[in-house]
This record gives C-alpha cells, structure tokens and sequence, in this order.
C-alpha cells in the first residue's frame, strides 16, 4: 500500500513527467567480479531523485554488491573487481578521486545494526565531526534533529550518553539510520534493515522512510517483497547476479512482468 | 502433551554418568589452577620472610658499600628505571604503529605474511642471543658504548615482536563491521582508527605493554653486556652513562659476593618484584580508569 499523505508517487505519473525527474544514480553495464565469480552481470538501470528504489531478489543475488560498488567500498573487500559504469549526481564514480567525498554523501544501513560502542550522542555527532563541525550547540541540533526523524528521540532523550551498543536490536537499528541522516545523504542505500527489527519498529521505520523520501532519494534492498510493495515506486528483481526485471512496483505486483521468473518470486513461488 | 510424564524429570543412568564427569573436570581444572598459583604464593613467601628484614628507607635510597655486602641498592633501583623507561619509550610507539600498519592499512599478500611470521619469530628468540646482537650493534657498531642508549636499545629489540603481537590482536579483536560503518561515511582509514578502533582496543594494547615491562624489568643477559656494570660509584646522568641494574644486581649479590648477609640478595630480589608490581598497578590503574570512562 502506498501511503496516501506521501507525494504522487511516480508509479502514476505519466511517461513524460518521468523524463523530466533527472536521474540520480545511472548504472551502465555494471559487472561484479569476486576472483573468477561473477556476482552481477551486466546491470544497467537509472535511479531517479526523490524515488523509493526497491530491489528485490533471493540470497546470492548481487543486492549487497550492487550497493557496495556504489558507494565505492570495494576497494576495502580484497578480490572484488567492478567493470562498467555508475554515474552519481552526474559524476563517474569509478574515475572519482576524493572517495570520501561521494560515501559522505551517501548514507548506508547494513543488515544488522551496528551501534558503535560510544555513547548514542557519538554515534550520530561522529559523522558532523568528520566533516569538522566542533561546534557544541550545532552538534545538539543535529543529533537532535536526526534522532527526532529516525523516531529514536523520545526514548533516548534522557540518556544520550549512555553507549550506543546497549540499545536494543530495534533501536540499534534507528540509531543507524540516524547517523546515516547524520551525513545529510543525498542517498540512502537501506540493505534488508528489518532482518533484525521486530515488525512494530519495522512499520515505524517504514513511516520514517515515506517521509524521507522527500529529501532524499533511497535504494531499499530487501527480501521482504511485501517491504517492498509497501515502500517502493519501482522496483528491481535480481536473481543469481542478473537484473532480471525493473518496474514500476505496483506493475511487478500486479502481474504485469515481462519475465515470468520475476511472477514466480513475487508471487512466492520460489524453489 | 496435557498428561505429565512423570518419568520425565527423573535422572537417568547418563544424567549421574554426565554429572560425575563434569565433576571430576572441574576438580581437574580447580587443582590445576591450585598447583599453577603455589609456586608463586612460596616464591613471594620466601622473599617477603628472608629478605623482608633487609627492607628499609635506608636500603632503598643509599648505595651499596663494603663491597657490597652493606648499604643499598639505590643506583641499582634507579637504573632499572633508566633502562625500562627508555626502552619502553623507544619500543612502544613503533611497536603500536607498525601493528597498526599490519593490522589496518597492509594487505593480505606474501609480502605481509613474511613480515607477521617474522615478527613471531623474533618474539621467540632468546635472550641471550639479542644480548649478542646488541653488543654486535649498538655498543660496538654504532659505538654507543656499553651505555643505558645501548641497553635499552637492546631490551627495545627484545620486547617490540610482543608489544606489535599483542598490538594486533587487540586492533583485529574490533569487529570489522565498526570499522565499515565508519567507512562508509565517508571516514578515511586514519579517522576510523583515531575514532574507533583505537579507543576501543586501547586496553588490550596497554595490557601487552604491561606485560612488556615486567619482562624488562627482569631482564639480565642482553644487559650485562650492553650497558649494565657490576659496581660503579656514580649514578648515571645521561643515556650515554653506564649504569647499575636491579636484576644484575640480584645476580652479584647472589652469587659472586662471599661472606655476603643471606638477607640482602633477597632484599635485592623483593626490590624488583616490588618494582614490577608497582608499575604494573599504576598501568592497571590507568586501564580502569580508560574502561569507566569509557563507561563499559
């Protein structure tokens, strides 16, 4: 269901109104390599700004590589060679120099939540502080801010110096997404953030992330298809490493699919 | 499901085998644990009871006279310092970074592997053979002379395989997912490190280095040719000046000494335990208080 206080969403504009939203990430013939494996083959697809981008797809896919070579973290993975083009904001990422840059402007949520053992005030200041803001009271207002969206404020208010890793699993997990609002992303790559969030916070996040949507522009890897449905204007299937179908959600939902491999997993019909 | 077994709760033959065994374990565990502690208890009890009588301000702050056989060990104690201040000075800033090289920046390739094997080798040479090769080096090569500079060179050779050992480990026991998260906002490789990995591996860094200086402090042969001396009337004044030790102190006192009071050379002893302890606590001291702040 799309939320209904959201923005028109894409899915109903028309083809022309499309054209005109410009593209924020364009991905041209993207090849994964792990040695002598291939983890994708030859994706293209463009991502447009402000878009709830799903991608969907069975372990082993390429989700999780996709997102890596984006924000140029392969150089930290030893073997992993990436061919092909992504262009982000314009720029081509594989020829981009000041890497730091770009993953600055891009905010990242892993599977499993990763509170770093410093106090919940840390966790999200350290990304203003990398930037080199020292200012005490334009740290509060940050911290503020991001913990209010990532609607972790109210139940940490009180003890925003106690460590970030002895929040719950739950809140963990916002707390994350917090510190990724922290770097003021212009996008936000969400890999499977619900695996270890009980469904109440899940939907709580969800809402969140409706809202965002407004600001930012998020790719939503996630295997949860009804996550999905939910959240996505159009979505991506991946399987084994191929970009198998890209569509408009509620299309992909509805039965109208090119591939019938992309029906068969929609539809839960997977073996 | 609804009707109670009631034989369910009741412990069969293998539950009482199970339970006797894990018994008998832990008394094996228990008395091990009872035998490794002993040694040590008879050891402090022997140098508290014999060599306790020789302890006074007088004993700690003069130097020794008559051959020896009277006075104190002042410039002995004093030396000791010298010698672990300046070699843990010399060892541990380059032992930490290169492990953190190794551990943070260095790839995984034959090249590094070499280096890793390289370095738990040296931490198992003897020695006696680094008491050689600083003499070979330092005193004579580099012509610092027997001096503290050569010394504490050597013992800063000796101790750097552990100190970068221990270093590692404690960098690599932060899980990568840390340093990712950090990554991927953008940090560079030295900015994770400043803002998380170090502060959370500190600790186990500052543990390696106490027991760095306990070893130092206790060393004897790389020593006595490198720039501890038997005897000498003048207390150093520059790293460049011989100096006593406590360790080859013990050594002369024990055995090249005749007619010597039984109880200095266990004084001597009960000096540099004392010594090791003391500066292992104020270390423990600065790790808990590093932990609180840390609130862990």
């Amino acid at each position: 269901m799309v939320d209904v206080a959201a923005p028109a969403p894409l899915a109903d504009a028309s083809q022309q109104a499309v054209a005109a939203v410009p593209n924020k990430l364009e991905v041209r013939n993207l090849t994964i390599r792990y040695g002598s494996e291939a983890a994708l083959r030859d994706v293209s697809l463009s991502i447009r700004e402000h878009e709830i981008f799903g991608i969907i797809g069975p372990a082993n896919a390429g989700k999780t590589s996709f997102l890596k070579a984006i924000n140029r973290m392969d150089v930290f993975t030893s073997g992993m060679r990436v061919d092909g083009e992504i262009h982000f904001a314009g720029r081509d990422t594989r020829r981009l120099n000041n890497v730091y840059a770009l993953r600055s402007r891009i905010g990242v949520v892993f599977p499993l939540p990763v509170g770093l053992p410093m106090t919940v005030y840390d966790n999200v200041a350290l990304s203003p502080r990398l930037r080199g803001i020292k200012e005490k009271a334009e740290l509060d207002v940050i911290v503020q801010r991001c913990l209010t969206r990532a609607a972790l404020w109210d139940e940490v208010k009180d003890r925003l110096n106690a460590l970030g890793s002895l929040l719950s699993g739950g809140q963990q997990q916002r707390l994350t997404i917090a510190r990724a609002l922290s770097q003021e992303p212009d996008l936000l790559m969400l890999d499977e953030f619900s695996i270890a969030v009980d469904p109440v916070t899940t939907m709580r996040i969800e809402d969140v992330l409706k809202e965002l949507r407004q600001e930012v522009t998020i790719i939503l890897v996630t295997n949860l298809v009804q996550q999905a449905r939910r959240l996505a204007d159009r979505t991506a299937f991946f399987l084994g490493g191929e970009c198998v179908e890209i569509g408009v959600t509620e299309d992909l939902f509805t039965g109208e699919v090119k591939d019938q491999r992309t029906r068969d997993y929609v539809e839960g019909r997977f073996g | 499901m609804a009707t109670a077994n009631p034989t369910m709760f009741q412990a069969s033959d293998l539950n009482h085998h199970n339970e006797r065994v894990q018994r008998r374990y832990r008394l094996l565990f228990g008395l091990m644990t009872l035998l490794l502690i002993t040694p040590v208890m008879l050891i402090l009890g022997t140098l508290v009871v014999k060599g306790g009588g020789a302890i006074s301000w007088e004993f700690l702050l003069t130097a020794p006279t008559d051959g020896m056989r009277t006075g104190g060990v002042f410039p002995a104690l004093l030396g000791t310092i010298w010698l672990v201040t300046v070699a843990l000075i010399l060892s541990v800033p380059i032992g930490i970074f290169a492990a953190i090289y190794l551990s943070e920046y260095a790839g995984d390739n034959w090249f590094t592997r070499t280096i890793n094997l390289a370095i738990i080798n040296l931490a198992g040479v003897p020695s006696i053979v680094h008491a050689l090769f600083g003499l070979g080096a330092f005193v004579l090569f580099f012509e610092f002379g027997t001096s503290i500079l050569a010394a504490s060179l050597t013992l800063a050779v000796m101790t750097m395989p552990v100190v970068i050992v221990a270093t590692r480990e404690s960098l690599q026991a932060v899980p990568p997912a840390f340093r990712e998260a950090c990554w991927n906002m953008g940090a560079t490789r030295w900015q994770t490190i400043r803002r998380v990995v170090l502060p959370n591996s500190i600790t186990g860094i500052l543990t390696g280095v106490i027991l760095e200086v306990s070893r130092t402090a206790g060393e004897t042969a790389p020593i006595m040719f490198t720039g501890a001396v038997f005897f000498t009337p003048f207390l150093p004044q520059s790293v460049f000046d011989q100096t006593m030790a406590l360790s080859l102190h013990l050594f002369v006192t024990a055995t090249q000494v005749p007619g010597i009071e039984e109880q200095v050379p266990f004084g001597v002893a009960l000096v540099l335990i004392a010594l090791v302890l003391t500066m292992n606590s104020v270390s423990i001291a600065f790790r808990m208080w590093l932990r609180g702040k840390k609130k862990w």
